[in-house]
């Protein structure tokens, strides 16, 4: 390295990475604005079904009740409880929400504008989010209290349960795509069909399970048992306050935000335009996407306003044994019409 | 830059700066908040009462029971991830072995079904 030089080391290693902060930083801090108005629409409509107003006072509408709240949290007196195991403790909110935000890396809102563009895509999400449980069993074990603890192993043999299916509803697709990115996924669903071409009328069964399981996984109502307050007050967050609470919320409105985005991706076409001629193809991607993934965010917000929240044991029922058996079924039933129909990408 | 690097680097910068977000979120009350501890204050909650024994006490086995039975069927998920990925290229034995392969996998789903290793009542 004799021949050092500063303009082509700025040029290969310095501009780049810099090119890359700046991209995740961006899409990060995005991310959070939409998370924190997906909450305040959240609320709206949880408010709208029950004919209440919802948040209204802080700015116009309300609109800014999401800042308020981040305010207060920052401004809270953070409690560390006498017998907790400081360091899990006080790592746990931290965990889980660096693991929700970081399965943001491989999303395509449109095409190419993932800050990762792995050929593994699918597969990094599904890890990820599998890591999600080790911050909730972290919260519940590091608080050292009977309802955090049965908080974290519920959510944790709930989150479990239901990943499972996910994963076979996720294997149905792959055989219909044959590639693990994300981007190859939605071009795969680009056909003259439009939106009858997407992957949710085809396997349709696995749309449906793929939801009411993103519903379980992010442990949202009807299966927010975790948060059952009637018996373990607030689950495995229950000695958390201030911003490490917060950090909870975050992550798990952020792992909603991902599933909506999963589901966009794996059945309603990523990017695509519904319609796929002019006008409507001249519409930005990143529109189309936001678009569905908000609809889908909409009727997870309506989930949470119409469905009782379900038993334990009927939780664990439906998952293992009408989901997994379902799932199970349909990758063998699609599998085989691929081999016999010759409709299998080669 | 090789393409290992090229593809993977970004995701440990997303991460990184998704710590960088994350941390100062975490650290912010403990600059700025009110803080005046007191031993009440800092005990485990437990509707009022002071706690009774140690929190991290014995727990069913059920949840025992799910989390082998997450192992198996998510290492029977992560074998079909390939040849889920390859299934053109695999032609019908490819196809058949698979499908092998999961009709054991039912037989022991059935098993533990009738063992009653589901159950939650």
């Amino acid at each position: 390295m004799s021949d050092f030089n500063l303009v082509d080391f700025f040029w290969t290693w310095v501009w780049p990475l810099a090119l890359i902060i700046i991209h995740s930083a961006a899409i990060l801090v995005i991310l959070m604005t939409v998370i924190a108005y997906v909450l305040y629409a959240d609320r709206k409509i949880w408010a709208a079904v029950q004919i209440r107003r919802g948040p209204n006072v802080v700015g116009p509408w309300g609109l800014l009740q999401s800042f308020a709240d981040l305010l207060k949290f920052a401004l809270k007196e953070p409690v560390i409880p006498s017998g907790a195991n400081k360091g899990v403790y006080l790592l746990a909110p931290l965990v889980s929400c660096v693991l929700a935000l970081a399965a943001w890396a491989v999303i395509p809102v449109a095409e190419g504008w993932a800050v990762a563009d792995i050929n593994v895509g699918v597969l990094y999400i599904f890890a990820i989010s599998s890591l999600g449980v080790y911050g909730i069993i972290m919260a519940g074990w590091a608080s050292n209290s009977k309802y955090a603890f049965l908080g974290a192993l519920r959510s944790a043999a709930q989150m479990v349960s239901y990943e499972v299916s996910i994963g076979f509803v996720i294997i149905t697709v792959l055989l219909c795509v044959g590639s693990l990115n994300l981007g190859d996924i939605v071009a795969a669903q680009d056909t003259q069909f439009g939106l009858l071409g997407w992957y949710w009328l085809p396997l349709l069964p696995m749309f449906v399970v793929f939801f009411v399981s993103a519903l379980a996984e992010t442990n949202r109502p009807p299966f927010d048992l975790v948060e059952a307050e009637s018996e373990l007050v607030a689950g495995f967050m229950v000695e958390y306050g201030s911003t490490p609470y917060m950090l909870f919320m975050l992550s798990e409105y952020v792992a909603i935000m991902t599933m909506c985005s999963m589901g966009t991706i794996l059945f309603l076409g990523g990017w695509l335009s519904p319609i796929p001629f002019p006008p409507f193809t001249w519409v930005p991607g990143v529109i189309w996407f936001s678009l569905k993934a908000l609809a889908l965010f909409f009727m997870f917000a309506m989930v949470k306003a119409f469905v009782p929240r379900y038993r334990y044991d009927q939780l664990m029922r439906l998952g293992w044994k009408v989901f997994l058996p379902l799932s199970l079924a349909m990758v063998v039933i699609v599998a085989g019409i691929l081999q016999y129909t010759g409709w299998a990408v080669k | 830059m090789n393409d290992i690097v090229k593809d993977y680097f970004p995701l440990v910068v997303f991460i990184a700066v998704a710590v960088v977000i994350a941390l100062p979120l975490m650290i912010a009350p403990f600059v700025i908040a009110y803080k005046k501890p007191d031993p009440e204050k800092l005990s485990a909650y437990e509707c009022g009462f002071n706690a009774f024994d140690d929190a991290r006490m014995k727990f069913d086995v059920r949840f025992y029971l799910v989390a082998i039975l997450f192992i198996i069927f998510d290492l029977e998920v992560s074998f079909l991830f390939p040849w889920a990925v390859a299934f053109g290229d695999v032609g019908v034995f490819g196809f058949w072995s698979m499908m092998v392969f999961l009709a054991v996998l039912t037989i022991g789903f059935i098993y533990e079904w009738k063992k009653g290793a589901l159950e939650w009542d």
